[in-house]
This record gives structure tokens, C-alpha cells and sequence, in this order.
């Protein structure tokens, strides 16, 4: 995570400290949700992630069907750390896949990738 | 930007290849035909030639009424009076084709053992101008799309059926074949990712067509681009798709795809110009 990500999660963490408990969900923090609706955007951006130009995701408009659709994520991959680095580079677990690799081609930043990881970890 | 584009270009390998490496062009063929009569039951291998339409039942019923009017009937009949309109010299393209340029569309591309490269439809027309005194044309668009959908048209009905022999023309072959299944490009993909492995899925609204048959319908009508576009200039754009630099029009490295692709599609008929998205 990157310090700016760091700088993010203190002015959200006091917001949730003003806002209570009330509006979240349990195992959600307020940071965690900002990061997820900023990797929502990234993942959505054509000119960025495009996601669902292959997945399709509960909510994705017009998805394409070329990759597997993204549910459960929590449940195929408990270990965070995989999913992220299925985003950063999928030939490392699947050599010939046609999935982009985000990170090593430095089509998204580390902070986008984390933020899309949040994303897709609560689908 | 452009400096990381070529760097991870020159990092692109093989991928996900079907065919072998060194296997003979003709079984080549022959597995690649197999492989999409396989993936596609309910297709019949003449209907290839229709692109996504072949695949489709839904887009090739809007296909099938644009083709009552086709908007590429006007370039035909521009690149007619064009092929038949005397150079200043008093001679015509047809004096630089066998047959006086008429039905021979399905003779390219050939590998030209003299020259050592691979001789398009749209080069011989540049250079028949070139020899009778004429300056080149432009190779994407325009006037010698025209001329070309006019040829194209003379040839339907007839078969694909180029060669692959001799040294030269193995190595042209090869080196399409190594162009088409090699990743490329900031998203790192292959033609292979999308035409081969993925034909008839959908990426986002788009269903990818199947690589047989890809050629035999060029040039071709494209409402995106609003006019006819060679196949050269369609490699241009499913190269930028995947953020690569295109290679320009007539560059060695699009005849030799076009060769190999071509060969690919040997036993279907031509059917061009044609129209699609
Ligand atoms: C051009 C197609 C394409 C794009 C774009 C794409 N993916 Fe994928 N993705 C695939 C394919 C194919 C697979 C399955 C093969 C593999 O594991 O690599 C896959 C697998 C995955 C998996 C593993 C799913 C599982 O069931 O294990 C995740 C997670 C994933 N993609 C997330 C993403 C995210 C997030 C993005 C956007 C930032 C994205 N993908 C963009 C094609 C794509
Ligand atoms: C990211 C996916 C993708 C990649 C990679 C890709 N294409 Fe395409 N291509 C498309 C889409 C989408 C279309 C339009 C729909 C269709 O006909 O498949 C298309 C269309 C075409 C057509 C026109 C088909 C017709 O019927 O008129 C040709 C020819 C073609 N591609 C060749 C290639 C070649 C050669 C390469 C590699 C240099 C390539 N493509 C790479 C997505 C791709």
C-alpha cells in the first residue's frame, strides 16, 4: 500500500469514527469500502482495468464472457495476497492465458491494483 | 510510452500455439481447419468466409439485410471505371495481370522466389502504376481499396488456393505464423488469444470472429470506418487494440501474415468485398 493510500485511510478512519458503526457493514471498514468503490472506478475505466470487457460480476453492464465471472472471491482465494497477484500478472499461474498482466505491464498502478483486489474481494 | 510499448514488444513470445512448430504448412492447415469445424459444429466450412456472421445467428440477420443494398457497391463500380480508365501511356492495369486482371484475385498472395517476398493484390497494383509512368497509391484506404473490391469481386466464386513451396516461401510462411501466435503489445495478447482460443466468445459486446476464412472477403466495408478499408489496415487496428505499434501497410511483417493467413483458408472461395461492423 502505497503512503498516499496510507494518508487516505486516516481521514477515512476518523470519518468512521464520526459516522459510528452504524452504516457498516461488519467485517467492511470505511477505508477498506473507499477503496473498494475507487477500484470499482479503475476496474470499470476502459482505458484501465476494462474488467469486464472479459468478467462478468454481479452489477457489470454488458459484460463480456471471455474469463471466469468474479464471485466468491473471499471463498477461491483466502489468501488475498493470490488474487493480487493473479491481477498483477496471470501468466505466473496460467502461461497462456490471454488475461493482461496489469502490474508487470504497468497498465495500472500498485494502489489501482490494490483497490480493485478490494474491489473484487467483496463481489 | 512509446519506448515501453517497443521494449515489452520485443519481449512478446510464442503462445498457446495449436499447430507445431515445425510442422509442414499443409498440416498445418489442416489442424487449424479442424480446430474451428470442431469448435463450430453448426457451421459449415464454406460458410467461414462470413466472419462473425458464420457463428452468429443474431448479427448475421441485420448482415444478411445490408447485403440486399451493400454499401460497398459503389466502390466497385469506381474501381472498375479506374481499372478500365487507359494511364496516360494509353495502357491499362489490365496489361499487368494474367488474364488482363480479370478473376485472379484468389492468384495472391504469392511468394515471388525472384524478389524473395511476398507479391499482395494491393502491391501489384501499385507497382503495375508505378511501371506505366503513375504515382503509388496510399495502401489503406480510398482508390486502391476501390480497384482491389473491384478484382476481388471478377474472382468470386473461386477457390483460395495459393502455394507454400521452396525455401523463400517457407520462411515467409514461418515467419506470419510466429507474427500471428506471438504476444504483443502493452496487454500482451496474440491474434491467436482472440481468433483462435476465444473465437465465439464475446469480449465486452463484441463476439471474436474465427481466423478461417478471416481473409476472403477484403477489402471490406466497415460502418466504423465509414468506407472500405484493406486487410492491412485492419491488422493496423487489432494491433492498437492491444496497445502495440502497428506495423505500416505493406510492411514485410503484413505480407508475411497475410500469406500465412491466407494459406489458412485454402479450399474456401472468395467472396469480397464484403461488409461487416
Ligand atoms: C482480455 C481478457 C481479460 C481481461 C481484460 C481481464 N481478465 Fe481476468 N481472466 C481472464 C481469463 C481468460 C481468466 C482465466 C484464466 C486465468 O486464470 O488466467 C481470468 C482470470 C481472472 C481471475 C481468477 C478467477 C478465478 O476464478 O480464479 C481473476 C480474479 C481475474 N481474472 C480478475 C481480473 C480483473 C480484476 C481484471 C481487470 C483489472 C481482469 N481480470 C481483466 C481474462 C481477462
Ligand atoms: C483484443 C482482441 C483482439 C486481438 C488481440 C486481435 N483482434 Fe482481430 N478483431 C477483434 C475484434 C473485436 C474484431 C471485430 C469482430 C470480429 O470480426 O472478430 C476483429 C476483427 C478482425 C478481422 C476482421 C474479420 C472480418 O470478418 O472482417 C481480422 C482479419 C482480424 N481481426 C485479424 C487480427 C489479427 C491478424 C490480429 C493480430 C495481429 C488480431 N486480429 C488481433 C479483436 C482482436
Amino acid at each position: 500500500m502505497g503512503s498516499s493510500s496510507r494518508k487516505f485511510v486516516l481521514v477515512f478512519s476518523s470519518l468512521a469514527f464520526l459516522a459510528g458503526s452504524l452504516a457498516l457493514t461488519p467485517q467492511i471498514s470505511v477505508a477498506d469500502e473507499a477503496m473498494a468503490s475507487a477500484g470499482k472506478k479503475v476496474a470499470e475505466n476502459r482505458k484501465k482495468g476494462n474488467c469486464f470487457a472479459c468478467h462478468d460480476y454481479p452489477g457489470a453492464v454488458l459484460p463480456g464472457n471471455i474469463g471466469p465471472k468474479l464471485v466468491n472471491m473471499k471463498q477461491r482465494y483466502p489468501d488475498k495476497k493470490q488474487l493480487r497477484d493473479k491481477i498483477w500478472d496471470a501468466t505466473t499461474t496460467s502461461p497462456n492465458t490471454i488475461m493482461p498482466p496489469f502490474g508487470r505491464h504497468h497498465i495500472l498502478s500498485e494502489q489501482e491494483i490494490d483497490n480493485i483486489v478490494e474491489f473484487i474481494y467483496n463481489l | 510510452m512509446r519506448k515501453l510499448l517497443i521494449s515489452i514488444t520485443a519481449l512478446s513470445f510464442m503462445v498457446g500455439m495449436p499447430l507445431l512448430a515445425q510442422a509442414s504448412p499443409e498440416s498445418d492447415k489442416k489442424a487449424f481447419q479442424g480446430y474451428f469445424m470442431k469448435r463450430f459444429p453448426g457451421t459449415a466450412f464454406e460458410d467461414f468466409t462470413n466472419g462473425v456472421y458464420s457463428i452468429d445467428p443474431m448479427s448475421r440477420e441485420q448482415w444478411e439485410a445490408i447485403e440486399e443494398f451493400p454499401p460497398y457497391e459503389i466502390a466497385i463500380d469506381e474501381g472498375q471505371g479506374m481499372f478500365e480508365t487507359p494511364f496516360k501511356n494509353g495502357k491499362t492495369y489490365a496489361s499487368c495481370f494474367p488474364n488482363d486482371g480479370i478473376g485472379v484475385r484468389n492468384q495472391y498472395p504469392y511468394f515471388d522466389t525472384e524478389r524473395g517476398e511476398v507479391v499482395t493484390i494491393v502491391l501489384a497494383i501499385n507497382e503495375c502504376r508505378i511501371k506505366n509512368g503513375e504515382k503509388p497509391l496510399k495502401y489503406k484506404k480510398g482508390k486502391i481499396a476501390a480497384i482491389s473490391a473491384y478484382m476481388a469481386y471478377t474472382t468470386r466464386g473461386k477457390q483460395t488456393d495459393i502455394k507454400v513451396s521452396g525455401k523463400g516461401a517457407q520462411a515467409a510462411y514461418e515467419n506470419g505464423k510466429q507474427f500471428y501466435y506471438a504476444r504483443r503489445g502493452q496487454l500482451n495478447m496474440s491474434c491467436a488469444h482472440c481468433h483462435v482460443d476465444n473465437s465465439g466468445n464475446r469480449i465486452r459486446a463484441d463476439i471474436l470472429s474465427p481466423a478461417l476464412g478471416h481473409l476472403s472477403h477484403f477489402p471490406v466495408y466497415r460502418s466504423k470506418w465509414g468506407g472500405l478499408g484493406t486487410v492491412h489496415r485492419r491488422f493496423g487496428g487489432c494491433n492498437k487494440q492491444v496497445r502495440a505499434k502497428p506495423f505500416k501497410a505493406q510492411s514485410k511483417e503484413y505480407k508475411d501474415l497475410e500469406y500465412f493467413l491466407t494459406y489458412m483458408g485454402n479450399g474456401l472461395t472468395w467472396n469480397g468485398p464484403g461488409v461487416r461492423k
